[in-house]
C-alpha cells in the first residue's frame, strides 16, 4: 500500500495521519466502517442469542434496548455509509480523470469528523449506558430517556453528521468541476452518477437531521421544550423532521450500492451498460421523489386520509424508476458473455433480494395495509431486504471488485465463494421467515416473547440464519488476511471498462501522469477497441502539483469532540475549551501558507519506468 | 494548469473588451442595488401606511422578499455565471424546503385532511 512520496522521510503513521490523498482517505473511511460493521453485527448476535428462545435470560430488557439502538445506529450512520464513502473516495476522482478531490483537506476533516462522531457514539456504552430509544430516537422516548445515552447519540451524530455533509459538498464540487477533458456528464461512469445524486442528498436531507438533533439537544440539555406536550410543544413535528431526513437517508444508503452493481454487471456481461442515459434518468428521479415520501412512516400516527393516500402513491411511484434499473441491468446480462467471479454474483444475487424488499415495501406503502404491518417483524424483515440485499450485498460486490486496485492483491475468488453462498443462505434465511413472524403479529424491537404464541420455531430459525452470516463474514476477514500473495495481475484483472482500471495498482499518489482524454462513454474500454489499449494524454508530462498533508483536521475534529462531551455532561468550561481548540486549528489554517509541492517531471518517469 | 500559483502577481492591465465588461458590471450592480433599495422602501410603506389593507400587504411584502432573494443570488452572488448546476441545485433545494414546510404546515394542525 505504500505509495510513493515525495518527501519519504515521513514515518507510516504520521504519514497517514496527516494525509490529505483522496485513496488514503477512502481507505480509512473503508477500514473506520469494516470495524463499526463488525461491532454493530456482534450486537445483531447478542440480540438474536437473546431471541432464539422464548423468555429468554440472556439480556435484559434495558441491555436489549441499548443494543437494539447501537446496532440501527452503528449500521447506517458508522458501517454503511463511511463503507460507501471509502469507495466513492477512492474511486471517484479515478474515473473522471481527476488527480485529487476538490478540497483534500476537508476531505480529511470529513474523515476524522466521522471517525471521532463513532467514537462518542460507542464510548457511551462504557460510560452508564448506550441509547435507548431506537435508531429514530422519537419524542417524547428519546426526550424523558434517563441517563446521558441519549446525548450521546445526539452528540455522536452531530459530529459525524458534519463530517458527512462536508464529504458530500466536496464530492459534488469535485464531480462538477475537475473531470478530465471530454468526460461530459453524459460520458459519467455510473457509480460516478450516483455518487454526485447521493451527495445531493446528504446535502438536502443532513439539515432536517442536524435540526432535529439540536431540538432533542435543546429539550434534553437546555431545558427547552420543543417536544413537551405539557408545554405546548408537539411529538409528531419531531417525527416529521426525523423522516425528512430518515427517507432520503435510505435512498443514500441504495443509490452508491445501484452504482457499484452497474459497474460490476456491464464489467462482467462484457457489454455496455443497456439504456445508460434511463440509467442515469431514474437515478435522478429516485433521488428526487426520495424527499417528497417521508409520511410513508407515520401512516398510524393519525395524519388523515387524503394525507395518506397522498403519501403512499407518492411512494409506489418511486417504484416505476426503480423498475427501469432492474431491468436494464437484466437486459445487460441479456446475450452477455457472463463470468461469475464473486463480485459478479453479489451483483446478480442483489436483484432477485432487492426485489423482494422492494415488493414488501410497495405492501407497506398501502397505507390502509400498513395499520396491520407496521410495527411488527414485517418490517424488520423488508428494511433488511433492502439493506443488507442491496447496500451491504453492494459493500461486498465492490469490495472483491476493487479490492487489487485499492490494496494491489486479489481476494481469493474459492473462499470468496463460500463467503458468497454462506452469506446468501444464511441471509435469507434469517430474514426471510421474518415476515412471516410480522403477519402473525411479532412487535418489533421487544427483548423477547412468551411460549404458545407461534413465535418459537421461525425465531430459532432466524437466529441460526444469523450465525451463518456470522460465519460468512469470518470467512472474509480470513480471506483478506491470506490472499496476500495474489499480487500477480492486480492492474486490470477484470478487464476493465472505467477509467480507475487504467491506472497502476496501487494507485500513483498523483493517479494520472498526464491527465487522460476521454472518447467515449466506458473511457478505457473504447480505448481497448478502437485505441491501443492506453488511455490518450490530455496534457504533456509535465511536473506535479500536490497538496501538503496535514494534522490540522485531527485537531479540529478532536476540539469538536471535546466541545460534544462538554454538552452531553452539561460543563461550559469544557464546551469553551473544545470550541476554542477547534477555532484556534481553523485560524492556523487560514493565516498559514501552504503552496503545496511539486512532483519533478524525472520522478514521474522514474515511476513510468521510463527513467 | 495544476502549477499556476494562485498567489503570483497579476501583470499588465486588463484588455480592452475587459474593460468594457467591467464597465457594464459596475453599471449593473448600481441599477440593482438602487433597484433592491427601492423594493426596500416600498415594503416599510406597505407597511407603515394605513391606507394598504393588511390582507395585501403580507403577501405583497413576501413577493417583494421573493424577488429581492432572486437579485440577491444573480446580481451579487453571480449565480448566473459558473456552472449551471450551482443554479439546478439551488432551485431543487428551495423546491424541496418549499414543499417540506408546506406539507408540515398542513399535516401538523389539529384538523386532519
Ligand atoms: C448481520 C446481520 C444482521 C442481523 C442478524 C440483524 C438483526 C437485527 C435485529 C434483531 C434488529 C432488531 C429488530 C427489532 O427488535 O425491532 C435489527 C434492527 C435494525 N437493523 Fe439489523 N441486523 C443485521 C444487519 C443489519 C445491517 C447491515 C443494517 C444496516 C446497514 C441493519 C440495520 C438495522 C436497523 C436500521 C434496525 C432498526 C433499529 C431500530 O429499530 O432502531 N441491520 N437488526
Ligand atoms: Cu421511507
Amino acid at each position: 500500500m505504500s505509495n510513493s512520496t515525495a518527501s519519504s522521510k515521513k514515518s507510516v503513521l504520521w504519514d497517514w495521519l496527516t494525509t490529505v490523498d483522496h485513496k488514503k482517505i477512502g481507505i480509512m473511511y473503508f477500514f473506520g466502517g469494516l470495524f463499526f460493521f463488525t461491532i454493530a453485527g456482534i450486537e445483531a448476535m447478542l440480540m438474536r442469542i437473546q431471541l432464539m428462545f422464548p423468555e429468554m435470560g440472556f439480556l435484559g430488557e434495558q441491555t436489549y434496548n441499548e443494543l437494539l439502538t447501537m446496532h440501527g445506529t452503528t449500521m447506517l450512520f458508522l458501517a454503511a455509509m463511511p463503507l460507501f464513502f471509502g469507495f466513492m473516495n477512492f474511486v471517484m476522482p479515478l474515473q473522471i480523470g481527476a488527480r485529487d478531490v476538490a478540497f483534500p483537506f476537508i476531505n480529511s476533516l470529513g474523515l476524522w469528523l466521522f471517525i471521532f462522531g463513532g467514537i462518542i457514539l460507542n464510548i457511551s456504552m462504557l460510560a452508564g449506558g448506550a441509547p435507548d430509544a431506537g435508531w429514530t430516537a422519537y419524542a417524547p422516548l428519546s426526550t424523558t430517556s434517563p441517563g446521558n445515552g441519549v446525548d450521546f447519540y445526539v452528540m455522536g451524530l452531530q459530529v459525524a453528521g458534519a463530517g458527512t455533509l462536508m464529504s458530500a459538498i466536496n464530492f459534488l464540487v469535485t464531480i462538477v468541476n475537475m473531470r478530465a477533458p471530454g468526460m461530459s456528464m453524459m460520458r459519467m461512469p455510473l457509480f460516478t452518477w450516483t455518487t454526485f445524486v447521493t451527495s445531493m442528498l446528504i446535502l438536502f436531507a443532513f439539515p432536517a437531521l442536524t435540526i432535529g438533533l439540536l431540538l432533542l439537544m435543546m429539550d434534553r440539555v437546555f431545558g427547552g421544550a420543543f417536544f413537551d406536550t405539557a408545554m405546548g410543544g408537539n411529538v409528531v413535528i419531531y417525527q416529521h423532521i426525523f423522516w425528512i431526513f430518515g427517507h432520503p437517508e435510505v435512498y443514500i444508503l441504495i443509490l452508491p450500492a445501484f452504482g457499484i452493481f452497474s459497474e460490476i454487471i456491464s464489467t462482467f456481461a462484457k457489454k455496455r451498460l443497456f439504456g445508460y442515459s434511463a440509467m442515469v434518468f431514474a437515478t435522478m428521479i429516485i433521488g428526487f421523489l426520495g424527499f417528497m415520501v417521508w409520511a410513508h412512516h407515520m401512516f398510524t400516527v393519525g395524519m388523515g386520509p387524503v394525507a395518506n393516500a397522498i403519501f403512499a402513491v407518492a411512494t409506489m411511484a418511486i417504484a416505476v424508476p426503480t423498475g427501469i434499473k432492474i431491468f436494464n441491468w437484466l437486459l445487460t446480462l441479456w446475450g452477455g458473455r457472463i463470468s461469475f467471479t464473486v463480485a459478479n454474483l453479489f451483483a446478480l444475487a442483489f436483484i432477485p433480494s432487492f426485489v423482494l424488499g422492494g415488493v414488501t415495501g410497495v405492501q407497506l406503502a398501502m397505507s390502509a395495509a400498513d395499520y396491520q404491518f407496521h410495527d411488527t417483524y414485517f418490517v424488520v424483515a423488508h428494511f433488511h431486504y433492502v439493506i443488507i440485499g442491496g447496500s451491504v450485498f453492494g459493500i461486498f460486490a465492490g469490495t472483491f471488485y476493487w479490492w487489487p486496485k485499492m490494496f494491489g492483491y486479489r481476494l481469493s475468488e474459492s473462499l470468496g465463494k463460500w463467503f458468497f453462498w454462506l452469506f446468501l443462505i444464511g441471509f435469507h434465511l434469517t430474514f426471510f421467515i421474518q415476515h412471516f413472524l410480522g403477519l402473525i403479529g411479532m412487535p418489533r424491537r421487544v427483548a423477547s416473547y412468551l411460549d404458545g404464541q407461534g413465535f418459537n420455531e421461525m425465531n430459532f430459525i432466524s437466529s441460526m440464519g444469523a450465525f451463518l452470516m456470522a460465519v460468512a463474514f469470518i470467512l472474509l476477514v480470513i480471506n483478506v488476511l491470506i490472499s496476500r500473495k495474489n499480487t500477480d495481475n492486480v492492474q486490470d484483472p477484470w478487464d476493465g471498462r472505467t477509467l480507475e482500471w487504467a491506472t497502476t495498482s496501487p494507485v500513483q499518489e498523483y493517479n494520472f501522469a498526464q491527465t487522460p482524454l476521454i472518447r467515449d462513454l466506458d473511457a478505457l474500454w473504447y480505448e481497448k477497441m478502437s485505441g491501443n489499449g492506453k488511455m490518450k494524454a490530455a496534457e504533456p508530462l509535465d511536473e506535479i502539483h500536490m497538496p501538503n498533508g496535514s494534522i490540522l483536521p485531527i485537531f479540529i475534529a478532536l476540539g469538536l469532540s471535546i466541545a460534544a462531551f462538554g454538552v452531553i455532561y452539561s460543563a461550559w468550561f469544557v464546551i469553551g475549551a473544545g470550541l476554542l481548540l477547534t477555532f484556534a486549528m481553523m485560524f492556523i489554517r487560514s493565516i498559514k501558507e501552504d503552496h503545496g509541492y511539486h512532483i519533478p517531471v524525472s520522478e514521474i518517469k522514474k515511476d513510468k519506468g521510463e527513467g | 494548469m495544476s502549477h499556476v500559483d494562485p498567489s503570483a502577481p497579476l501583470e499588465g492591465g486588463p484588455s480592452k473588451e475587459e474593460e468594457r465588461k467591467l464597465k457594464r458590471e459596475s453599471r449593473s450592480q448600481l441599477v440593482s442595488f438602487m433597484f433592491m433599495i427601492f423594493i426596500t422602501t416600498t415594503a416599510f410603506l406597505t407597511v407603515a401606511s394605513d391606507i394598504v389593507p393588511t390582507g395585501f400587504a403580507i403577501p405583497f411584502v413576501l413577493l417583494l422578499a421573493g424577488i429581492q432573494v432572486v437579485m440577491q443570488l444573480y446580481n451579487f452572488m453571480h449565480m448566473n455565471e459558473g456552472s449551471r448546476w450551482i443554479n439546478v441545485m439551488i432551485w431543487a433545494g428551495l423546491f424541496v424546503a418549499a414543499m417540506t414546510v408546506a406539507a408540515l404546515a398542513v399535516l401538523i394542525g389539529i384538523d386532519k385532511y
